[in-house]
């Protein structure tokens, strides 16, 4: 107890033991730390492979939803996807919406009115009818329930694609879960689609699956899906010139899908640059004010 | 500390209504003239910052009533809905459910600044053990709003939580099947858990309405620990000076907290939970909400199901006897050196709890848990007691205008002030 003697104020005591503290809290952060990454390492061999991070137009605090690229994804979702994944809580309206894929209101009934959809009214004689979708109705599903879907599909389950994009991720890790924060890295789930729809391979080392009609994926959790390799260059035609392949469908109906689980990102982000900046020149002179006021303190008192 | 105030209405409506019900004095004397230790840093904001989340929460929440379905076979669509149809529903449900953590986040700060300065020493015990009740209320709170949106992680988060109950000998199986309204958690326990969810932030508020008596009762507690001795001299009044410092504070926390909502509205809370509750497939891991972690890690540190329970609930129910196992008479960490050091090493300990608890209870982590869980209760039934036996403090100031305007202001006797304080 001799270092207080030597120390005369608080200011040059408070460092001095801020320092010590500091110094063993890195000590045993660092030991924890370290035996932690390297168990981290040895069970992170038998994790899931992480899927290569790639350039989104909706990231970050001016991001939004490239229209043509929106639909492109839906054509993919017609032509493709909907023979199994539902798509139940979309509506035909919502292809109107700003923000989003900006059809016209008549682009979008005329893509309602190509489907058939079961009249959610009854009519007189107590029937649901068939009739041409309207504005107000919703994608019609592939299958009417889960078991029909499980059926059909070899026991697996296709998932509806109405949140889907926000229903997948992958495990960041320390630090990354930390650095995220900073770098707005809210894609996981798209970038992990995005990996999946280009993951499928031969398997390594001659796997054979557990049971039959698996596919190997380099990306799936457990690396065997029930999912067949669902597209292949050239199977959908562009009418824009963009490239069809694999690589770029994949790019476009992850951003369908993001579009699909979160239609008001556009909006949300514009609205936060403005709060932002509102909050952040309110703080500046809130402070300002606190600081002039606080300034007669010392004078007042003394 | 309310002391007699000094508002003097002008008016004579003023004064008709203050002789009848002197509401505006009270307001007057508790949040204008209430005098506040000068010497309060931003640490004393989270008060007012908890305060403005808990009145945003049940704003948020009673909008996102109006339109939520609390029906098993519908709930999840309904969030759903909220997101998509309702006029700025995303902003109200982002608003809501990060508003959750922002409280926690908050609540964390300032339980931590309570440790740090010995908020909780006498004469401050009742305040701290309402607060320590308001703290189990908004878990309790919290967990159930998180069932509601009804998705995967919501529940199986529920599954394990309420599951814990059967681990009390002979009552436990009732109180499951009480808690679930049937025999699985299912369409009641969703039903119970909203009713309940809108229940208890009022229940919250009533307890801080305590909380803020018994603050206002006893002076709030300041960097240095040392008691207001001269009102002029040490205080200065609430308003315009701490309901600006108060102001400012709480405009930083909303640049925070608007960060989550507009840009990462979806980084604290858990993918699975887009995924609609299905009762026959378990997520490959049950994470509860971050805010959870160190008490869950607590929980699955203990090899027996009885005992984890009992280490998790009693890791909440030592705090409320915290006042009387810091035994030291000087209340701010200023002058602890060595209470100082640990108090940082704790929050450490905490953090690797946090970390502990959102991953899989095998091989290091387990260890891990099992000797940071040990150390949280060292911390307060061991370190805490000794501390206040053994430890060399520093002299304390002679009052508050001291410290804030150096020791030769109005002659310090500072190693008199605190001769009764070092009893090693």
């Amino acid at each position: 107890m001799t270092r207080q003697t030597s120390i005369r104020t608080d200011g040059s005591a408070m460092t001095f033991s801020a320092r010590k503290a500091i110094r063993s809290l890195a000590l045993i952060l660092g030991v924890g730390l370290g035996i932690v990454a390297a168990d981290v390492q040895r069970a992170g061999a038998a994790e899931q492979e992480h899927p290569p991070r790639m350039s989104w137009s909706f990231w970050g605090p001016l991001g939004h939803y490239d229209a043509g690229q929106l639909q492109r994804g839906l054509k993919i979702y017609r032509e493709v996807c909907s023979s199994c994944h539902a798509l139940s809580m979309v509506a035909f309206r919502n292809l109107a919406d700003e923000g989003g894929l900006t059809y016209s209101e008549d682009q979008a009934k005329t893509i309602a009115a190509e489907y058939q959809v079961k009249d959610p009214q009854p009519n007189d004689k107590g029937e649901f009818p068939e009739r041409p979708g309207r504005l107000s109705d919703y994608f019609p599903s592939p299958f009417p329930n889960e078991e029909a879907a499980r059926a059909a599909n070899g026991g697996a389950y296709p998932p509806d694609f109405s949140t889907l994009a926000k229903a997948r991720t992958y495990e960041r890790g320390f630090p990354w879960f930390l650095i995220d924060i900073f770098g707005q890295y809210q894609e996981q789930g798209q970038d992990y689609i995005h990996a999946l729809l280009t993951g499928y391979q031969e398997p390594e080392h001659g796997e054979k699956p557990l049971r039959p009609g698996l596919h190997y994926n380099k990306y799936f959790p457990g690396h065997w899906i029930a999912m067949g390799k669902p597209i292949s260059d050239g199977q959908v035609d562009y009418t824009d010139g963009t490239p069809t392949t694999v690589e770029q469908y994949s790019k476009d109906v992850a951003a369908f899908m993001t579009w699909a689980a979160e239609p008001h990102l556009a909006a949300r982000k514009q609205m936060g640059l403005k709060v932002m900046f509102f909050l952040i020149v309110f703080a500046g002179l809130l402070f300002y004010v606190k600081k002039s006021v606080w300034s007669d303190v010392k004078v007042r008192t003394a | 500390m309310q002391g007699h105030s000094t508002y003097r209405p002008t008016g004579g409506v003023a004064k008709w209504l203050e002789d009848r019900l002197p509401i505006v004095g009270l307001v007057h004397s508790s949040a204008v003239a209430y005098p506040v230790p000068r010497n309060l840093n931003y640490l004393w904001t989270f008060g007012g910052i908890l305060t403005f989340m808990l009145v945003a929460q049940i704003l948020t929440g009673v909008v996102l009533v109006m339109h939520y379905v609390p029906d098993a076979t519908k709930a999840f669509e309904s969030v759903e809905k909220i997101m998509r149809d309702v006029n700025y529903g995303w902003l109200l449900r982002y608003l809501h459910a990060n508003g959750a953590s922002m409280f926690f986040i908050a609540v964390y700060i300032h339980m931590f600044r309570g440790m740090y300065y010995g908020s909780y020493k006498a004469p401050r015990e009742v305040l701290w053990i309402l607060g320590v009740i308001i703290f189990l209320l908004m878990m309790a709170t919290a967990f159930m709003g998180y069932v509601l949106p009804w998705g995967q992680m919501s529940f199986w988060g529920a599954t394990v939580i309420t599951n814990l109950f059967s681990a009390i000998p002979i009552v436990g199986p009732s109180i499951v099947t009480w808690l679930w309204g049937g025999f699985s958690v299912d369409d009641a326990t969703l039903k119970h858990f909203f009713s309940l969810h809108y229940l208890l932030p009022f229940v919250i508020a009533g307890v801080v309405g305590l909380h803020i008596w018994a603050l206002h009762h006893v002076g709030q507690n300041n960097p240095d620990g040392v008691e207001i001795k001269d009102i002029r001299k040490d205080t200065v009044p609430f308003t315009p000076y701490a309901t600006l410092k108060d102001g400012v504070g709480l405009v930083f926390f909303l640049i925070f907290f608007a960060y989550f909502v507009f840009y990462i509205p979806n980084y604290l809370g858990h993918a699975d939970n887009y995924i609609k509750a299905n009762p026959l497939v378990t997520p490959a891991h049950i994470v509860p909400e971050w805010y959870f972690l160190p008490f869950y890690a607590i929980l699955r540190a203990i090899p027996s199901k009885l005992g984890g329970v009992i280490a998790m609930f009693g890791a909440i129910a030592v705090l409320f006897v915290l006042p009387w196992l810091d035994r030291s008479k000087v209340r701010s960490a200023k002058y602890r050196p060595l209470f100082k050091q640990f108090f940082w090493v704790f929050v450490a300990v905490a953090v690797l709890l946090g970390w502990l608890g959102s991953k899989p209870p095998e091989g290091v982590y387990v260890t891990l848990s099992r000797l940071a869980t040990a150390y949280y209760f060292i911390h307060f039934l061991v370190i805490l007691p000794l501390l206040g036996t053994f430890e060399k403090t520093k002299p304390l100031p002679a009052s508050i205008a001291d410290s804030v305007l150096g020791s030769s202001y109005g002659g310090a006797h500072a190693a008199a002030a605190a001769a009764p304080e070092t009893r090693g």
